[in-house]
């Protein structure tokens, strides 16, 4: 707890310790409410246990003293600052947010950049703390324990003992700092008085790996002094372990990489070959693009896999090929694969694939029993962040895919082919036609091939008026039970 | 051949894997041991408990299971073909070194890489037993980034994700060709299948199941990727593009970007020089624009003249000394997606200028105050007070603000 002494010309408010909040918040609120201005006080810490005289005003109850919970929160991360100005900024700040309560956002002003500074200032040396304490280990087996010497900037011990008792909670641990230390028995942590750089173990073992392994994970060729100094400034260095090779790396370096560099590629180690033999014996298989003769949908689906007809491919995960029986009467064609599809590798598997299967559900048509496919078998897109922005396919490529679709065709025969939406449609007919005006129409090829037309199922989700969507949804249902006869003729 | 001491293992299973740029040890699920009372915990934000003089962060015991390898991938030290000396861990010895360096805080966890052996699933199981101790043994809590061998059985990935933070598959470079090309032996169509099926698997161990309406643990750190820079002739632009489509397609948390460095004993058909170390770091920074500073990948490089970074100064000072005509922006005034274009305004100071302007008009000195120098900015901002007037659109602005950033530097 904090004493305060009335001086002649200022109050001086006497702390604990270097870390007394507590007494700083005792201190201020009897301060701050008897409307005793920060330049009247004095702060100081008073680590002996001697003046017990407590002739503070007594806070006042009346006069209340509202604080934002955030700036509490910052005080007490504050307080450990080494800075002695520390417990009269932090009163100041008190001060004025009686008058200024927004004061904390004011990024801007001279106080506030003082308190973020030093906030910083201890969060970067809790921090660095974590990184680079180093413990060593002293005795074996049941009676081992893991000892650390560590010197902080600020006072940050207390604030961070419990970081350590979190990660290191199945080992006995104590971490000595000049002016606390801080000590894990496996169950209880326990803050005690600061030690000396004599009282940890000088050396362990595994150090002699430590530094091995930072030796070698060095790549001479990107020396970056300066990046290094910056994160790990020196005066960490003279506690950790590996930090006395840093001046031989560095001298070293530009030999070691001029040496990479200069030597000459050898030739191939002796094992070489017969790893090649074994493992890699025939040249890959060229591209499928032109073989034909495809005689099943497997074997088509095996070929359409290393399909390079168009660009898309570059962009897409794999080719989503065509999925149902080779029996089936009818074949419902698509306008591309989705962000869904092109992970999973099969049609009319996202959003829209669950809006079509509920539709054929309804209209009584096995989805099992027939032929689903695509336009355009990769997926063509444009990044944005997380997502993919589905892009229309060109005429060039619809062209490009639409010798895979023809083989589809003829391999399945089916009785009936169901254009959805402008895309498959425009392939299926070989030109564009207005689909929502033809839609629910039966077009005849050439070849007699018959072409049901209707929308994409992604329109229906696109709507977002629910009244319209179900209206939608009930047309799109009509043109399916249209099918299902068609089906059957 | 007499047996490898621990050590020796430990210098060329580590030296052969400092050539993968990854380190993060961040963005994993928060755990501790106070439950467990083992040892390891993960807190969001990783920790770097060294640096090597190359300025890169020592946050993960990073090493190989083995650096013997049935690939041949001319960029890489551990190629069949390469005459560096070979050594193969034990579990049992990844398991004892991560544990004793864990121990006495000199890293946040494992990275666990490996050459191919054999097959992929006898490799990729043994990785895989490596975290299954750490975590059930030994009650490990810290990190573990498994690096994912693409041709590996769907159980063995599905182990992995479950005891891993973090999974990774390396694209290596932004086309296939320049796959086929350098690494004559990998299938860049089943990396992406890869990464598509670890997309799938994630999202869908995010979600809650029926029975127990937990969430089962599947890579909460998600996966990330890494693609060498400067072993092939892409252009910035083509890399970025192929970021952009690996972040769209995968989810990835990270795409690494790392400058080609030479390697002992290197194959002939690859550049030998300097690792293009400020190339790899602008194309952070440009990665950085597209991920948290709303640009589109097509838009960074836009009306450059040859689809490479300036390597001059950074990208989003070259894109605005392209697009003058959006500068310059008010910084009272102007919502966040502007300010965010501003060069030399960070995400954190934007955030903070948005609640300052709140209650006082900003004028420059106070901009100075929140984010350290307003050299870079001053010409792209309106403050109180404050009209860049015919700066903005100076023939010369480029070296008048370049000629500052190095004055202050000086101090």
């Amino acid at each position: 707890m904090a004493r305060i002494q009335l001086d002649l010309a200022t109050h001086l408010v006497r702390l604990d310790s270097e870390t007394d909040f507590a007494g700083w918040r005792d201190a201020a609120r009897r301060l701050a409410t008897n409307d005793i201005a920060p330049e009247d006080i004095a702060w100081q810490v008073v680590l002996e246990d001697d003046f017990r005289g407590d002739d503070l005003p007594t806070a006042k109850p009346e006069a209340r003293l509202v604080v934002p919970r955030d700036f509490v929160e910052r005080a007490e991360t504050v307080i450990c600052h080494c800075d002695p100005e520390r417990f009269g900024l932090l009163y100041r700040l008190l001060w004025r947010l009686r008058s200024e309560p927004k004061l904390l956002s004011i990024a801007s002003d001279p106080d506030i950049r003082r308190l973020e500074a030093m906030e910083k200032a201890v969060g970067r040396d809790i921090h660095k703390m974590r990184a680079f304490v180093r413990f060593r280990k002293i005795g074996e087996g049941e009676d081992d324990r893991y000892v650390a010497w560590f010197e902080p900037e600020h006072f940050i011990v207390e604030r961070n003992a419990d970081f350590f008792a979190r990660r290191y909670t199945g080992m006995r641990w104590t971490i000595l700092t000049p002016h606390a230390s801080a000590d894990w028995d496996g169950e209880r942590l326990a803050i005690g008085p600061g030690a000396g750089k004599r009282d940890a173990p000088a050396e362990d073992d595994a150090e002699t790996l430590w530094r091995t392994y930072f030796e070698n994970i060095f790549n001479p060729a990107r020396l970056k002094v300066k990046a290094m100094q910056k994160e790990m400034p020196k005066k960490y260095w003279r506690n950790l372990p590996e930090a006395s090779l840093i001046p031989d790396l560095i001298a070293g370096a530009d030999k070691a990489a001029s040496a990479m560099i200069a030597r000459m590629p050898s030739t191939p180690a002796p094992h070489h070959a017969k790893v090649q033999a074994k493992h890699w014996p025939t040249p890959a298989p060229a591209d499928a693009n032109e073989s034909d003769g495809a005689e099943t949908i497997p074997e088509l689906r095996a070929l359409a896999k290393g399909c390079h007809r168009c660009p898309l491919w570059r962009d897409a995960t794999q080719t989503v090929f065509g999925e149902g029986p080779e029996s089936a009467d009818v074949i419902f064609v698509g306008e591309q694969p989705g962000d869904q599809e092109d992970l999973a590798g099969k049609p009319f598997v996202g959003p829209a694939g669950k809006v079509f299967d509920a539709i054929l559900d309804d209209a009584a048509i096995d989805r099992r029993k027939v032929y689903v496919t695509n336009a355009v078998k990769h997926f063509k897109f444009e990044p944005r962040g997380k997502r993919r922005i589905h892009s229309k396919p060109n005429a060039g490529e619809i062209q490009a895919c639409r010798w895979w679709l023809d083989k589809e065709l003829d391999l399945i025969e089916p009785n009936l082919v169901v254009a959805l939406g402008a895309t498959a449609a425009q392939s299926l007919l070989g030109k564009a036609v207005p689909i929502t005006k033809m839609r629910g129409e039966v077009v005849e090829r050439e070849d007699g091939l018959r072409v049901f037309l209707t929308i994409h199922p992604s329109f229906i989700l696109r709507i977002r008026e629910p009244e319209d969507k179900e209206a939608e949804r009930e047309r799109f249902l009509d043109d399916m039970r249209k099918v299902k006869e068609l089906m059957a003729a | 051949m007499t047996a490898l001491s621990l050590r020796e293992k430990l210098a060329i299973l580590s030296d052969a894997a400092k050539y993968d740029a990854s380190c993060a040890s961040s963005g994993s699920a928060k755990r501790d041991s106070l439950k467990s009372g083992g040892i390891g915990s993960t807190e969001g934000s990783g920790i770097c408990h060294s640096y090597a003089p190359d300025g890169r962060c020592i946050s993960l015991l990073k090493i190989l299971l083995t650096n013997f390898c049935i690939y041949d991938c001319s960029y890489c030290i551990n190629r069949s073909s390469s005459n560096v000396r070979r050594a193969r861990f034990s579990v049992d010895d990844v398991v004892q070194l991560t544990m004793d360096f864990y121990r006495r805080n000199y890293i946040e966890g494992l990275f666990l890489s490996s050459g191919v052996i054999r097959s992929p699933d006898e490799t990729m199981g043994e990785m895989v037993e490596v975290a299954r101790r750490l975590r059930i043994e030994e009650k490990f809590g810290g990190y573990i980034h498994l690096k994912t061998i693409p041709e590996a059985s769907a159980g063995l990935i599905e182990m992995a994700g479950l005891y891993a933070d973090r999974l990774s598959i390396n694209v290596e470079l932004p086309t296939d060709e320049g796959v086929k090309k350098l690494a004559p032996e990998k299938k860049p169509e089943t990396i992406r299948l890869s990464m598509a099926k670890l997309r799938r698997k994630i999202e869908e161990k995010a979600e809650p199941t029926l029975q127990s309406r937990k969430r089962e643990r599947f890579a909460p750190g998600g996966q990330s990727t890494q693609m060498i820079v400067g072993a092939d002739r892409m252009s910035d632009d083509g890399i970025l593009r192929a970021s952009a489509r690996l972040y769209g397609s995968y989810h990835l948390r990270r795409v690494y970007y790392s400058a080609f460095s030479p390697i002992p004993d290197s194959s002939s058909s690859l550049p030998l020089q300097r690792p293009p170390l400020m190339r790899e770091h602008r194309l952070y920074q440009a990665d950085w624009l597209m991920r948290f500073y709303g640009f589109s990948q097509p838009e960074i490089l836009a009306g450059s003249a040859d689809g490479m970074l300036d390597l001059a100064i950074d990208p989003k000072l070259a894109w605005a000394l392209r697009n003058r005509g959006r500068f310059p922006v008010d910084v009272n005034r102007a919502e966040r997606e502007a300010l965010l274009r501003v060069p030399g305004l960070g995400t954190k100071v934007i955030d903070r200028i948005i609640e300052t302007r709140r209650y006082r008009r900003l004028r420059l000195e106070d901009v100075g105050r929140i984010c350290h120098s307003v050299a870079k900015l001053r010409p792209f901002i309106i403050a109180e007070g404050w009209s860049p007037g015919a700066l903005t659109d100076k023939a010369g602005l480029r070296q008048v603000i370049t000629g500052s950033c190095e004055q202050l530097s000086l101090f």
